[in-house]
């Protein structure tokens, strides 16, 4: 059976993957890479990688689609015509395509026990990670307590990006974009009466479920990445139905700022907690008087971090860009 | 009382099934954009209820059941506000539906 | 019969991707884009009882809602688009008089 879905599911996979490839309208571009990002998601659930899966759902056919679709009204929507003979870069392409599966033909069978990518830490993260950390997730226990300096410098990235974008697009400060009257998309809600009901109706119960999300990684899938990324469409989705200017006054700008740094600042806080009580540097193990106890707080602490970090960047991100289209629109009126 | 859930829990699923595939069988065989919807947007939510319904049945624990609940409301309603929402904007960037005069040009 | 619902919806899935891929309009693509989201809500909730593993289920929900906010997006910024490109559109002379 499982077999069977991965078969059909890959092969969907390769069928998107090529009708994107032949597609001029950049929209249809981007439903399509929707559809992969669902796509790749339930590949992901089938084979049991559950957090990924939740993550790839977040990302792949939520936060992406987004953020593309935004660029896209910058850029145009059609493809430009390709102004050289893309044969070298096929060329290339083929040859490292096909190493790469020469390559694989050595590689064990998926899931194959005594493999030697499974004998380095992997046995010891699935027979300690009860004792030494206690959350029942292993994912989470690997994510922010075994590997928490990697997932700190993944959180920089992540920051880095929105304060990149903020330094070339940023708008959110001029005075003129605040109080021109930008032509805001009027349809959507002035006409669209039962989305606005519907969405008024969800969006407690998206921003609730993005907490679970939050705060039960210890125990299922989640965490702060996925919980950060489903809040944050849920207020996206607020700003694109009744309008940017008010989604701005309900939380503004500036607080974002503040909290996208405050995130970093409480992961990296935490990490000298522990170093000023003697520890290695993100060792939650003195936060609490108790180690396990005090791994839990620590792990609680840092996803809260990557969660605020989250966030925040993905709606400066989007907003940055949005007010960015307002603003080129005004000025070709 | 066991052989009633069990065989109630198969006539829902199969019920879902063949709403499934009619929407299916719909959304490739229609020949215009507005018909295609229709097919899409009144099986879609029945076979959602159905299957959900169907998966309630199968005597899983509470929590299971709360969260299947909870899917099913939001697909009550999800789908027929994401419908409602794309005929009227489908209706309102130009696209014309297809009459009986322009069949023979394009059908 | 729980095997029997997933393949059906496997099958069902096929057919969006080929009304995605073949969809002559834009919103032949969304509609086929929400259907295929609906769908595979479902077929992870099946999926989630065939393996017993009903935590699944935390998946299917983020998928309903995700797939929601991607179809209003894509509404609102298709509309936007004609705004941009199409200034002399029939609809914004229309709002201009």
């Amino acid at each position: 059976m499982e077999l069977f879905v991965n078969v059909i599911l890959l092969s969907f996979l390769l069928a998107i993957a090529l009708a994107i490839v032949r597609m001029k309208d950049l929209f249809a571009v981007i439903m399509l890479a929707g559809i992969y990002g669902l796509l790749s998601a339930s590949f992901f659930v089938v084979v049991d990688a559950v957090d990924v899966a939740i993550t790839e759902a977040a990302v792949g056919a939520g936060v992406f689609t987004l953020l593309m679709l935004v660029a896209t009204v910058m850029a145009g929507r059609y493809e430009q015509g390709a102004r050289h003979k893309p044969l070298l870069a096929l060329a290339v392409v083929f040859i490292t395509g096909s190493l790469l599966i020469y390559g694989s033909l050595d590689m064990p069978a998926f899931g194959y026990g005594p493999a030697p990518d499974h004998q380095h830490v992997d046995s010891h993260y699935i027979n300690e990670s009860m004792s030494e950390v206690g959350v029942p997730n292993i994912v989470t226990a690997v994510l922010a307590s075994y590997r928490g300096f990697d997932t700190l410098g993944e959180l920089l990235v992540i920051f880095t990006a929105g304060v990149a974008v903020m330094a070339l697009l940023s708008t959110l400060y001029d005075s003129h974009s605040n109080l021109g009257t930008g032509p805001e998309n009027k349809w959507l809600y002035e006409q669209q009466m039962p989305i606005r009901l519907v969405v008024k109706i969800l969006i407690p119960f998206i921003m609730l479920f993005a907490f679970y999300i939050q705060f039960h990684g210890d125990y299922g899938p989640g965490g702060g990445f996925q919980a950060g990324l489903i809040l944050a469409s849920a207020i996206i989705l607020y700003a694109m139905l009744f309008g940017i200017r008010t989604a701005k006054q309900v939380i503004s700008p500036r607080f974002y700022q503040c909290l996208s740094a405050f995130g970093i600042l409480l992961y990296g806080g935490v990490g000298v907690v522990a170093l000023l009580n003697g520890e290695h540097f993100l060792d939650y193990s003195v936060l609490f008087t108790d180690p396990l106890a005090g791994q839990h707080v620590g792990i609680v602490l840092v996803e809260l971090g990557i969660g605020c970090t989250v966030f925040s960047t993905m709606i400066l991100i989007f907003l940055n860009f949005y007010e960015r289209k307002n603003n080129q629109l005004d000025g070709c009126q | 009382m066991d052989t009633v859930i069990s065989v109630a829990s198969l006539l829902c699923l199969l019920l879902g099934s063949f709403l499934c595939l009619s929407g299916g069988v719909g959304i490739l065989r229609f020949p215009d954009f507005y018909t295609r919807m229709h097919a899409v947007g009144v099986t879609d939510t029945l076979a959602s209820a159905m299957i959900l319904m169907g998966l309630m049945l199968q005597g899983a624990e509470a929590n299971v059941v709360i969260k299947l609940i909870i899917i099913l409301l939001m697909t009550l309603f999800i789908n027929p506000t994401a419908s409602y929402a794309l005929a009227k904007a489908a209706m309102y960037s130009g696209l014309k539906p297809l009459l009986n005069m322009q069949k023979s040009k394009r059908g | 019969m729980l095997i029997a619902a997933s393949v059906a919806i496997l099958i069902v899935m096929g057919m969006a991707i080929i009304r995605a891929v073949v969809g002559p309009t834009l919103y032949d693509r969304i509609l086929a884009v929400n259907m295929f989201g609906t769908k595979t809500v479902l077929l992870i909730a099946l999926l989630g009882f065939v393996m017993g593993r009903p935590e699944f289920l935390d998946i299917a929900i983020v998928y309903a809602l995700i797939n929601f906010i991607s179809v209003i997006a894509v509404l609102h910024f298709s509309d936007s688009i004609y705004f941009k490109h199409d200034t002399q559109d029939k609809k914004t002379v229309k709002k201009e008089e």
